[in-house]
């Protein structure tokens, strides 16, 4: 059972994602938005959306890096592991928390305002549901890991993940004696990774793409020509 | 310079009445759909007024368009790149749909199946976005439609700066004038500038700009940057829709649907040659009154062997530089000088441009006194003062406008003379820069306005860029899922797709 949550479902969460998107920006690229509500109701989202957003990249990167990165560079690097555990609860910590008050605003308004619970589709009030509920149980974990900050269960997490990507078949094991709380927070997430490409999750690819297209688009306009190639688009000023 | 082409539109203001035939057209073809409820693409304003959505002019509210900065470079007035990305979770900038109006429908199932009762059954409005029962509605599409509600509110137009518009909320002093709107199609635009997913394009073989639904991602930083409030969000499909200009019309050689349709005839549609490396120097010009003359220069003269010839090695079709020399837009932007661009000022050299309307000589009862110059009433008598007009017209510098009409005043007068007294007094062309022929071209264009007159546009080469034997047998428009024969009545990414009802059996 361990085995199959830890072992086998991360692969299967993984593959749903990314064969999903794929398919999904293949097939049905016009289905693929941020599906932003702004326009119909201003109040609450502003404070909420920006909130919510920068709480949320701070964690996902935070958990990219920090649990992606072997544990070795650290070492190389003097920091120590429970250094970094500290870091790592401070940091998630706040951003946790600012990531839940504008998560909180934005569910309130999606589900208090007729115009967006009207506009809404199950998949946009659920997975902002899943978002909440892992991002309270992220925080909850806080109060085990302030418990012992010797660092050494984050050590297991990051060989865990480290294991995953890897393809290290016996990483589920290293996590097995872990608290329930962390167990079930990483069940979540990879439950948040399946889900992915069936939602408007998808626009977080999106929004990591558009500084790069935007900010390396040489001046301002587009012009696309059907002249030398159909596809052929060029840029000027 | 680098030659292109573009479909410029111009509007004759002298002659719209307001009937809103073009917004109904449009509407009937383009947005009658959900999520687009409340967009018009062509919607007709009362002016003075604060217009569709509410006091779109005023860029301080809005930070439309574009904005010169120290160093003379231009960038959106909302702000650079960086800025429009970093206002990507919320932007501040964005107007609300209540700035529109929320859309409403109203009950009238409820006239035949309402009980038998005392009163008599009304139709009360729903809001089509939640579906609930709206007891009041609060705005829409045309709210100050012939100077609907008070002075004071409709005063707050942007285009009354630097007039002292007191007098004109009194009875006697009040004018009116009707100001149909639509994309600009600007040789500058700053939707384009200020999409961060590259969706949206301006095409090179007739200039306009159009918004790649498959690439826009939902992040409205066009909405807010067009100055003249023309990119509507479809709140249910989350992509941002525009105006096409009816391409597919174009395309084919046929005027847009709002032109088609317009029974005042005031709409013309041409090809003008651009010089597509004079662009940035034109809209970066320092001075906001040298706008509309910066963009006079952008245009090329079809009838110029150079401009001819470079036309030819850029790849514009023959029939192009044809439909260039003969181009209504040309006459009346270029030759007669009675055609501006609306609002310049937002530096995003636009491409429907308007003949300013002529009005009643002011002052009925003081006819007797009106100034008249050499026979014809003087232009500042008229009841809509030029000072709005250039507001609206020329970023404020008023000669401009007074020539444009005093030019269209002057028609008359020949016209007049020449149909009435049987008197060609070329005394009349003369004193407005023109010439008899030149008036009569005038009049046969603006006054006549036959059909072949004011539509003269060249249809699109396909042949020479699509291999049509590549293209036989395929799909045609589809909805995106490629020649996909698989029919599912949802979609797995939280679309849903609407089947088109078809008469069955019984």
């Amino acid at each position: 059972m361990h085995n199959f949550f830890f072992g086998i479902y991360p692969y299967i969460a993984i593959t749903v994602m990314i064969l999903g998107s794929i398919i999904r920006y293949d097939r049905d690229p016009f289905t693929w938005k941020s599906s932003s509500s702004q326009m119909l109701r201003r109040k609450q989202l502003l404070w909420g959306s920006i909130l919510f957003h920068i709480g949320i990249l701070v964690i996902f990167l935070g958990h990219f890096f920090g649990m992606l990165t072997p544990i070795w560079v650290f070492d190389a690097l003097g920091i120590s592991h429970s250094a970094k555990q500290v870091l790592a609860i401070v940091a998630g910590g706040i951003a946790g928390v600012m990531a839940l008050i504008g998560g909180g605003m934005l569910f309130h308004r999606r589900l208090s305002d007729p115009r967006i619970r009207q506009t809404s589709s199950f998949a946009d009030i659920a997975i902002l549901g899943l978002l909440l509920a892992q991002l309270t149980l992220g925080l909850s974990t806080i109060t085990v890991s302030l418990q012992h900050l010797d660092g050494y269960e984050m050590t297991t997490f990051m060989a865990w993940a480290l294991g995953i990507v890897t393809f290290d078949f016996s990483a589920a094991s290293y996590i097995a004696d872990a608290a329930l709380i962390f167990k079930l927070h990483i069940f979540l997430g990879l439950t948040i990774f399946l889900v992915f490409p069936f939602t408007r999750l998808v626009h977080l690819i999106s929004g990591f793409a558009a500084p790069f297209r935007y900010l390396f688009r040489p001046g301002y306009q587009i012009v696309r020509s059907r002249r030398s190639s159909s596809a052929r688009s060029e840029t000027r000023q | 310079m680098k030659v292109r082409a573009q479909i410029g539109m111009v509007l004759n203001l002298d002659k719209c009445i307001g009937c809103h035939t073009c917004s109904v057209t449009c509407k009937n073809v383009w947005t009658s759909r959900d999520g687009v409820e409340y967009a018009w693409f062509n919607n007709v304003e009362t002016k003075p007024g604060l217009g569709y959505p509410t006091d779109w002019e005023n860029q301080a509210r809005w930070n439309g368009g574009w904005e010169r900065n120290k160093s003379g470079k231009l960038q959106p007035k909302q702000g650079g790149k960086w800025r429009i990305l970093a206002n990507i979770f919320a932007n501040p900038d964005l107007p609300e749909i209540d700035d529109y109006y929320e859309p409403f429908d109203f009950d009238y199932d409820h006239l035949k199946s309402a009980p038998e009762g005392k009163a008599f059954p009304t139709a009360r409005p729903r809001s089509k976005i939640t579906g609930e029962r709206m007891q009041k509605i609060e705005k829409g599409p045309n709210w100050d439609d012939i100077l609907g509600g008070e002075f004071a509110t409709r005063s707050d137009d942007y285009n009354f700066e630097g007039i002292q518009k007191e007098i004109y909320g009194e009875y006697e002093n009040t004018f009116m004038m009707y100001l149909p709107r639509l994309c600009e199609h600007c040789l500058n635009p700053a939707c384009v500038a200020s999409c961060p997913s590259g969706a949206i394009y301006k095409r090179e073989e007739d200039g306009i700009v159009l918004i790649d639904q498959e690439k826009c991602r939902g992040w409205r930083m066009c909405v807010s940057g067009c100055p003249y409030k023309k990119i509507y969000y479809n709140w249910s499909s989350g992509k941002s829709e525009k105006c096409t200009l009816c391409y597919p019309r174009i395309e084919s050689g046929n005027p847009t649907v709002c032109s088609e349709t317009c029974v005042g005839r005031i709409r013309y549609l041409g090809v003008m040659l651009y010089d597509a490396d004079k662009i940035e120097q034109a809209a970066s010009v320092e001075n906001t009154h040298d706008l509309y003359d910066a963009q006079l220069g952008v245009f090329l003269d079809p009838n110029d062997p150079a401009v001819i010839e470079a036309a030819r090695a850029d790849g514009i079709p023959e029939d192009w530089i044809k439909g260039a020399q003969e181009s209504p837009i040309w006459k009346m932007a270029m030759e007669w000088k009675v055609a501006f661009p609306l609002h310049p000022e937002y530096r995003t050299l636009p491409m429907v441009w308007y003949i300013p309307p002529l009005s009643p000589i002011q002052n009925a009862a003081e006819a007797g006194a009106i100034g008249m110059n050499a026979g014809m009433p003087e232009v500042k008598n008229l009841r809509i003062p030029v000072r709005y007009l250039a507001n609206m017209l020329t970023a404020g510098d008023e000669a401009p406008v007074v020539t444009a009409l005093e030019r269209m005043l002057a028609m008359r007068s020949y016209m007049r003379s020449k149909t009435v007294e049987g008197v060609i007094d070329e005394g009349i062309a003369e004193r407005v820069g023109l010439t008899g022929r030149m008036i009569e071209d005038m009049y046969k264009i603006m006054a006549l306005a036959d059909y072949e007159d004011r539509f003269v546009i060249p249809t699109t080469h396909r042949e020479q860029v699509e291999d049509a034997y590549d293209m036989r047998g395929g799909c045609g428009f589809t909805d995106t899922n490629g020649c996909s024969t698989g029919i599912s009545k949802g979609s797995l990414f939280g679309g849903s797709k609407k089947s088109l009802k078809m008469p069955t059996e019984v």
